[in-house]
């Protein structure tokens, strides 16, 4: 048999039924839902008088409505009313239908790509998508991972399958050592500056290389989460033996004999040897330095010790007009450095970094330091309930508060502030989300993309610093 | 699904590249949990110089008079002419419905974003890719020429100028077949109901550990 990509094989390994007009029915693993893109798509069953094909694939949390503080109370304690509705939906949702849901008030409860992996319930092997384009974190196992629209969330719920057509395979390799402080954020950042935010466009992305293999899968989920912002909607990671020590023992992954036989079957999830990609793309990653994203889309991103780019000195057209959109809506003076931006704002969280990796650095960094007083607002918001209560039992809740930022609740938060975390108007924030677009953060808002080493230390400073200096 | 045939419209230019989802339609309006009346929300960090709510009534609001949806020219528009990777960042389709809900039935563009792309496809927007060139040609005659409309053929896959040129595009198959038809592709694929319950058994005895139920 000719040697095959990852992709190539999860691809085959859950074809359906391949059609003549060049689509094939592709067979869903594991669907996991949240409260945004879903409600219509039950709707769309219950009009089409349908039932779920398969009720124990699905998976589903509210992540993106939920406030960070108050969480106790529930659904209650939401006090926008709308969001309160679409929360109160996907409960309702859930128990006619029969689905597996953590509600608002357990603490499995946290962002759809957190808990999944937490829970076992994402598997090497596995087709898993949701109505959410960071599906693609979960390809760090070996998985064939993506978001997928509300039309599709229906489709899978009625049928276990899509309908899709193949992409073409990019191998992202990643050779050498990376320097310290810098991290699985900084590999992705850098990755998008050198491809673009269409780099990846109608590509299966396959993360490889030394730099890739000696990331946790904390790390590793980092970085298959922003494959989208580089234009592909799978990322992913072959699986080894850290996929595999990560998975053992989590409550929804298999145990006893079932473990063994999963075990060898997950160890063939690689590109075999001479596999044949359509793109190749390398970076060194001992060049990498500690990234800062200063414009308005993800490809905008330099290292923390570099000015900012000048739109008269941009040659592309495109790349020049973007430029200079940027420049006004980030309200920037020619000549500026990175470090010469002023910070109102902190922001770690997110489905890209919430995990208890994520909170230890950050938490490293910031010990027994204090909060500039330059910075309005430093929040600190736990991907999981149980990663706010793994913090906390290693006192990193202690750390982040005597520094004074903001111990909240799990959610996805000020990521897209479709709760009550958002920035003010003209307000920059180093935030270690996944997008910097236009009032992503709250309505005029500034985001700069970051690591949570980065983050933790421009909250430290008032201003972005290289962090290889507090660690 | 409505069904996507031929349309002759009128032809509203946003010429910048990688117009991202959370410009199309802004987070807070997708706390709706229905799939219409987006439409007066399109775009709406930059239609207008305040800030949108949900379920606010956008006639009262200050719009922005140097958006170029907003110029009278373009009003009644059902074809969007835009710019490399239209629709990047998010998979919510509520970006489609909302450029459905104000009108659109049709955009032309150099490239999209992936999800989005596929997304249009299932709610009747017909996503048409011409080279760069083309693209540039268009948007200077549209510019110049008010009025200017374009009209589209998805069974003979072909754009026509008023000056008669017509430029052809590919389209997927199944796709073009599902939008000229108007179906529901979860009807065409319950046709198959039989494989995939084949296929799932299979799954079932050789990858016992995929069924894990969740509970």
């Amino acid at each position: 048999m000719a040697a095959r990509t990852l992709y190539d094989k999860l691809w085959e390994d859950h074809l359906v039924k391949e059609r003549e007009d060049g689509t094939a029915l592709i067979y869903i693993d594991r669907h996991l839902l949240h409260e945004v893109t879903s409600p219509q798509a039950f709707e769309g069953l219950r009009l089409a008088n349908r039932k779920p094909w398969r009720i124990d694939a699905n998976l589903a949390t509210p992540d993106h409505n939920v406030p960070t503080t108050g969480q106790a109370r529930g659904v209650e304690g939401i006090e926008d009313p709308i969001s309160r509705i679409q929360v109160q939906a996907l409960d309702a949702n859930c128990a006619d239908f029969g689905i597996l849901e953590f509600p608002m008030n357990d603490v499995r409860q946290g962002i759809v790509h957190v808990i999944s992996p937490e829970q076992g319930a994402t598997l090497p092997g596995m087709t898993i998508v949701c109505g959410d384009s960071h599906t693609a974190t979960h390809g760090a196992f070996g998985a064939l991972a993506h978001g997928i629209g509300t039309s599709e969330v229906e489709h899978v719920l009625a049928t276990q399958c899509l309908i899709q057509q193949k992409m073409k395979n990019m191998l992202i390799k990643v050779e050498g050592e990376l320097p310290k402080g810098v991290s699985a954020k900084d590999i992705i950042l850098a990755i998008i500056a050198k491809i673009g935010t269409a780099g990846g466009n109608g590509h299966a992305i396959e993360f490889a290389g030394s730099a890739i293999r000696s990331l946790s899968m904390e790390g590793r989920m980092t970085v298959c989460n922003m494959a989208i912002e580089a234009g592909a909607r799978a990322g992913m990671i072959a699986v080894d033996n850290t996929t595999i020590d990560y998975i053992q023992g989590r409550p929804f992954a298999p145990d006893g004999e079932l473990w063994d036989g999963a075990v060898s079957n997950w160890k063939q999830f690689h590109s075999d040897e001479g596999a044949v990609f359509d793109t190749v793309v390398e970076l060194d990653a001992s060049l990498i330095k500690p990234q800062v994203s200063w414009g308005t889309s993800p490809e905008m991103v330099v290292a923390v010790d570099d000015y900012l780019p000048k739109p008269e000195e941009e040659t592309d057209p495109v790349k020049k007009q973007g430029y200079e959109r940027a420049y006004e809506y980030m309200g920037y003076k020619s000549g500026m450095k990175i470090t010469d931006i002023k910070l109102d704002s902190v922001f770690i969280g997110s489905c890209t970094n919430s995990r208890i990796e994520d909170l230890r650095i950050a938490a490293r960094v910031v010990k027994d330091k204090k909060v500039s007083g330059s910075i309005k607002q430093a929040l600190i918001v736990p991907g999981s309930g149980l990663i706010k209560r793994q913090a906390e039992e290693e006192g990193l809740d202690k750390i982040f508060i005597a520094a004074g930022f903001e111990w909240r609740e799990p959610g996805c938060s000020m990521c897209l502030a479709m709760n009550s975390d958002r920035l003010g108007s003209g307000e920059h924030c180093a935030s270690t989300s996944n997008r910097n677009f236009e009032s992503r953060q709250g309505h005029g808002g500034r985001t700069h993309l970051v690591s949570p080493a980065m983050a933790a230390a421009a909250a430290i400073a008032g201003h972005f610093v290289d962090v290889s200096n507090y660690l | 699904m409505e069904k996507f045939n031929e349309i002759k419209a009128l032809v509203a230019p946003l010429n910048r590249a990688n117009v991202d989802t959370d410009q199309i339609i802004p987070k807070q309006f997708l706390k709706s949990i229905k799939r219409s009346g987006f439409g007066p929300n399109l775009f709406d960090e930059w239609r207008y110089l305040d800030e949108g709510q949900p379920g606010q009534d956008c006639s009262q609001r200050p719009m922005n008079k140097d958006f170029v949806l907003n110029q009278q020219r373009y009003a009644g528009a059902k074809i969007l002419l835009a710019q490399q990777n239209f629709g990047c960042g998010s998979s919510r389709e509520h970006a489609p419905w909302a450029l459905l809900d104000y009108g659109f039935r049709c955009i032309i563009a150099p490239s999209y974003a992936d999800i989005f792309y596929n997304n249009c496809f299932k709610n009747g927007i017909l996503p048409i890719i011409l080279n760069e060139k083309s693209i540039d040609e268009l948007f200077t005659q549209v510019e110049a020429n008010e009025g200017y409309q374009l009209q589209i053929d998805l069974a003979e896959q072909k754009v026509t100028t008023p000056a008669g040129e017509s430029i052809s595009f590919e389209v997927g198959a199944f796709r073009k077949h599902c939008l000229l038809e108007g179906l529901d592709d979860i009807g065409l694929t319950l046709e198959d109901a039989e494989s995939i319950k084949a296929y799932e058994q299979n799954r079932k005895q050789d990858k016992p550990w995929l069924f894990n139920n969740l509970k």
